[in-house]
């Protein structure tokens, strides 16, 4: 029993165990010198448990007496956050060794948060979920404040920690609340306790306190006022990090709680996540139209897409789920490829995050220019780009669920939205002659940035079949 | 007779205080962990009350749980604030302000 529960948690033990041994490792032999290697031998390590977990088959198995459930939809998102977690690990070597704030817990951090954000994904109960949770949300805390003696990353730090807290105490609050009122924390037992689609009045109180405690995980309105100073004030690579495995996984659980848990009462959940989807999408694309600093942008920015996901989850239905997923798998690879760009954005060796920077880019670096034109396109969801095709899944997802209006919101924001990912463009063709900044960085950033920006155009074709693997997750999930 | 609605009620009452403290408190960061350990308190006391009411022992595993995740959190939060400390030289909340957006 006890072997076959183990089994099922390997993967998460592998990386758990191969931290702690690396943080015992490092801190007997070189300290930060052998930071480097360790750096990409968790690169290589979450892209081995990647492959692994990518072919471990399609069968569903329960582990811990229902605690940790292992399905097509937690395997599509552990994929996605190793994945998107390796990359952002392997960009950024060399960037902070240049720096000097390569530390040999990054990577470690980093891993961890990792084993957090698996847990999240498979979780089938209230207390894995908080466990898995707080195990991200604490490694995240320390790496926003890497830089321990810059003043902007410690109040970066600062910030996410007092707010990630009060975050954990909502959902926590609405936990037991949950449990109150159902009598268990396994999700299972959850969704029994809702008869004809109707759940008391308790259950519903702890259910809107869940969604406040998860809308602050994935910074939606009108929890979002942490994610723009995180982003400007942590180190870019962190920065890069933040926008991508951390939301996967929040979206995942999110979707996972939503439908394990209280799949059989959509009817109260999918209106409120709908007016959330609707105020990040207006207010990511708004308040970035006034930023200068790419970081703030990128943050506005990520507000917005987590509304368009949302936008698929709200829709309640298998299709929804299906649309969220190929939008998170896209926005992940966007991101990595943006931040790419942004890592080598320097000047006298010192990080510029002024997008008026960029003036005359593309006279410079033609190829370089093209790529980010390209990211940016796809960002805004301008046909043919990938992007666009993440947008119109979960437009349709959330049109053919019936909300009609959510779509014309949908449309109407990025259309709004479009407008500061163009600006970066034009900066980049038709800006003033101005200070020039350096195109430095390591081949593996403009790899990254190549990489992403190709599969923005060549994933139109099919995909690279991520639509069927999203298809298969969202069946397990909804029933 | 003390039944499970009082117990309810001092839970939320705590929370409430809490989430206030987190808000209202313009002077010391320490109060901002202050009211981040109550808020979690208060879940606790919510979890045992139910776990007794319910008669199952999974609210009170629970509890320890949340225990043990309050102390780490804190020692966390502590320890950025003293880097925090180092950098600026005060921890009023509205000192915490070089980022504004």
């Amino acid at each position: 029993m006890i072997q076959a529960d183990l089994n099922v948690i390997l993967p998460e033990i592998v990386l758990a165990a191969f931290a702690m041994l690396a943080l015992v490792g490092a801190v007997y032999t070189g300290k930060d010198k052998t930071a480097p290697a360790i750096v990409w031998a968790t690169g290589i390590l979450m892209l081995g448990l990647a492959v692994w977990i990518g072919t471990r088959g399609t069968a569903t198995t329960v582990a811990f007496n229902g605690m940790f459930i292992d399905d097509s939809f937690a395997r599509f998102a552990k994929v996605a956050i190793l994945l998107s977690a390796a990359s952002v690990l392997v960009m950024s070597q060399e960037y902070m060794q240049r720096r000097g704030i390569l530390r040999f817990e990054y990577p470690l951090l980093v891993a961890l948060a990792a084993v957090g954000m698996m847990m999240m994904v498979s979780a089938g109960d209230l207390m894995s979920l908080y466990m898995g949770l707080e195990l991200q949300s604490l490694a995240l805390y320390v790496v926003a404040s890497l830089r321990r003696d810059s003043l902007k990353s410690t109040e970066a730090g600062l910030k996410y920690f007092v707010l990630g807290a009060l975050s954990s105490g909502l959902l926590l609050y609405g936990a037991s609340l949950v449990y109150g009122y159902s009598g268990t924390t396994l999700f299972s037992g959850i969704i029994q306790t809702a008869v004809h689609g109707e759940v008391s009045l308790g259950l519903l109180f702890g259910l809107i306190f869940l969604i406040s405690g998860l809308a602050f995980k994935v910074s939606a309105v009108p929890f979002h006022m942490w994610t723009p100073d995180v982003y400007e004030g942590s180190p870019t690579p962190v920065t890069a990090f933040f926008a991508t495995a951390p939301k996967v996984a929040a979206m995942g659980l999110f979707a996972r709680l939503m439908h394990d848990a209280f799949g059989a009462a959509v009817s109260d959940w999918s209106q409120v996540i709908a007016l959330i989807a609707v105020a990040s999408m207006f207010l990511g694309a708004v308040a970035a139209i006034g930023q200068t600093d790419i970081k703030r942008l990128m943050a506005y920015s990520s507000i917005a897409h987590m509304g368009f996901a949302l936008m698929g989850l709200a829709a309640g239905t298998e299709l929804g789920v299906q649309a969220m997923l190929i939008y998170m798998a896209i926005y992940a690879t966007m991101n990595v490829g943006t931040f790419a760009f942004i890592l080598t954005m320097e000047r006298d060796g010192a990080p510029v995050t002024d997008i008026r920077a960029l003036n005359q880019y593309a006279r410079r670096q033609p190829g370089r220019a093209l790529a980010m034109l390209i990211l940016m396109f796809s960002l805004a969801g301008v046909p043919p780009m990938l992007g666009f095709f993440g947008k119109f899944y979960v437009l349709r997802a959330a049109y053919e669920a019936g909300l009609g209006w959510l779509a014309v919101a949908g449309v109407v924001a990025s259309v709004i939205g479009a407008f500061y990912y163009l600006r970066i463009v034009y900066y980049m063709y038709f800006g003033e002659e101005g200070h020039e900044i350096e195109a430095n960085g390591s081949p593996v950033l403009w790899g990254f940035l190549m990489a992403s920006a190709a599969v923005m155009l060549l994933g139109v074709i099919n995909m690279f079949g991520v639509e069927g693997a999203a298809a298969a997750a969202a069946a397990t999930l909804v029933n | 007779m003390i039944g499970l609605e009082h117990y309810l009620t001092v839970a939320a009452t705590l929370f409430v205080i809490g989430i206030f403290g987190l808000f209202l408190n313009r002077k010391n960061i320490i109060i901002l962990l202050m009211s981040i350990e109550l808020m979690l308190l208060a879940v606790n006391i919510n979890l045992v009350a139910f776990s007794s009411y319910l008669g199952d022992m999974v609210g009170q595993v629970f509890t320890l749980f949340v225990l043990t995740v309050a102390a780490a959190e804190a020692a966390i939060g502590l320890a950025i604030l003293v880097c925090f400390f180092r950098n600026r030289g005060t921890i009023a909340v509205e000192d915490a302000n070089v980022m504004k957006g």
